[in-house]
């Protein structure tokens, strides 16, 4: 069987589920998969209150902007088809893509790909890194928030990023002991009231330290850490232990790019991007002029910002097909002033790097 | 330091903290937050505007202490939990009031006792429930006031249940 679409969404996160809304809204004939079985992405997951401007949900908890979005693709449903539990495989030539459900392989034709495929979690290596009860945050977050089974009874964070704040206070909420957060910079890396909303309840914040393995045989029976200098190197005599049942890795996310590799997009390095993302121009135009890019995959920031580049995106394709909107460009603008404010300040600064060399690049080629 | 430990230092509170005038006249909010995150709901949640952002919205929030009524309509809507409402005009002698926002289960009932923690999270002394609220417009951030000792009201930023 085949689909015919004007706009093709892949991934039903914050960034996909907005760019539909807004392409099905303007017009265009949209057609959304998402992998798994519940629309949302990571918002889903997301229990605490959203930071950002108040003129766009913050200070709202994510699982509650996972079901406004999911509101608002419903109501646009006359333009919009959307399919979970279905993955995208792979792009042919002559803007055409392979989707596989739990029960078919289909063909879908379209005339603009939006691609928001997210990111995947970073491991790290240590001894025992591979010893049931080590999981990634994501991974936490799924069995805890979706799921409502405890991942341990005891357990050790690595990351003070703002995942690692976050899902450390999840954990905490969920009843869970948090023994410590191991951070191997000097300064903790999320945002310091996350920070201090955890070590108010308790929780030892290590920075300057790492590591250095997990302890047990069939299991997490406890972790050993330790003191690293600013090369990051271990300083000697300074282990101790810690007794945990359970791990959980809050070290980066990579943005998840296969896709646009296979359709020859071209790829650029950015480090505060999180590594190779697609080179794309402030439509969010990839290299290969079909497909968009909008979220973690162009580069990994959070789902405000990844909402708004979603917006862009849907905009940006649907002019592609019907033409330069008066509708449309509102919408472009009003986002980009929105992602203007949000990345700035100095919390904004490795973002804005980022971007800038991405927009760079992107103009010189 | 804050970006240390995730412990705000004295030196680093000294800009938050309300003069001891204004703490004399009654209720009023501390907002400790002191990074220049994005973020603003703090802004629209204040019904006489005391709060302000000047470039932004990754400012840091100022309070006007003497606007300020410490109403605690702030305090559920920060996303970070940093603001609190100091009362010294509480009617027990020799005692203060803290309200602070509360996300653990379960939420402690009124007239119960609880562990007050300072921000490290040690327990410094046992404090009286005097008042939870927890409405659905809060969206399951309770507000929890205790009473503690008045000399202890700048430690006090937690509670055990």
């Amino acid at each position: 069987m085949s689909r015919k679409t004007e706009v093709f969404i892949i991934g039903g996160g914050p960034a996909g589920l907005s760019a539909a809304t807004v392409a099905a809204e303007l017009g265009a004939q949209t057609l959304l998969v998402d992998d798994s079985a519940r629309l949302g992405g990571q918002l889903i997951k997301q229990t605490h209150r959203f930071f950002g401007s108040s003129n766009r949900d913050a200070g709202i908890r994510g699982i509650t902007i996972a079901n406004k979005l999911c509101e608002e693709v419903k109501s646009a449903s006359d333009r919009l088809t959307v399919l979970e539990n279905t993955a995208a495989v792979g792009f042919y030539a002559n803007k055409e893509a392979g989707i596989l459900s739990q029960s078919a392989y289909e063909r879908v034709s379209y005339q603009a790909a939006i691609v928001c495929t997210g990111a995947t979690e970073n491991s790290l290596a240590f001894e025992n890194n591979d010893l049931p009860g080590i999981y990634g945050a994501g991974g936490v977050q799924t069995l805890m928030n979706v799921h409502g089974i405890k991942p341990g009874q005891k357990i050790l964070m690595v990351g003070s990023g703002n995942i690692g704040l976050i899902v450390s206070y999840q954990l905490i909420q969920a009843g869970v002991e948090v023994v410590g957060l191991v951070e191997g910079m000097p300064n903790i890396g999320g945002y310091l009231v996350h920070a201090s909303k955890i070590r108010r309840l308790g929780v030892p914040i290590y920075t300057s330290h790492t590591i250095l393995k997990a302890l047990g045989e069939t299991g997490v029976g406890g972790a050993v850490l330790c003191r690293v200098d600013e090369k990051f190197q271990a300083v000697p005599n300074t282990e101790f232990e810690v007794n945990c049942d359970c791990i959980c890795l809050a070290v980066g996310l990579t943005p998840l790019i296969d896709l646009f590799q296979q359709a020859q997009c071209r790829m650029v390095h950015v480090g505060e991007l999180g590594g190779l993302v697609p080179l794309h121009d402030s439509a969010m135009r990839t290299t290969n002029h079909d497909i968009f890019v909008a979220g973690d995959a162009s580069g990994i920031e959070e789902a405000t910002t990844a909402m708004l580049a979603g917006r862009i995106a849907g905009a940006k394709a649907y002019e592609s097909i019907h033409g330069k909107s008066v509708k449309a460009e509102a919408i472009v603008e009003e986002a980009r002033e929105e992602l203007r404010t949000l990345r700035s300040g100095s919390t904004g600064d490795r973002i804005r790097w980022g971007r800038e060399r991405v927009l760079k690049e992107a103009g010189s080629c | 330091m804050l970006k240390n430990t995730g412990i705000p230092t004295a030196e680093e509170l000294k800009n938050v903290m309300p003069p001891h005038e204004r703490l004399a006249k009654g209720p009023v909010a501390i907002i400790e937050c002191l990074q220049d995150i994005p973020c603003d709901p703090c802004v629209s949640a204040c019904p006489v505007h005391a709060i302000q952002m000047q470039s932004g919205i990754t400012d840091r929030p100022q309070l006007n202490f003497d606007k300020c009524t410490g109403c605690g309509a702030c305090v559920p809507k920060c996303p970070g939990l940093a603001i609190f409402i100091v009362n010294m005009q509480h009617k027990v002698a020799g005692m203060a009031t803290l309200s602070l926002s509360y996300e653990l289960l379960p939420i402690p009932a009124k007239d119960s006792e609880v562990d007050a923690l300072d921000r490290s999270g040690k327990f410094l002394c046992r404090a009286k429930v005097i008042r939870v609220i927890n409405p659905p417009a809060y969206d399951r951030t309770a507000v929890v006031t205790i009473e503690v000792p008045a000399d202890r009201i700048n430690d006090i930023r937690a509670i055990r249940v």
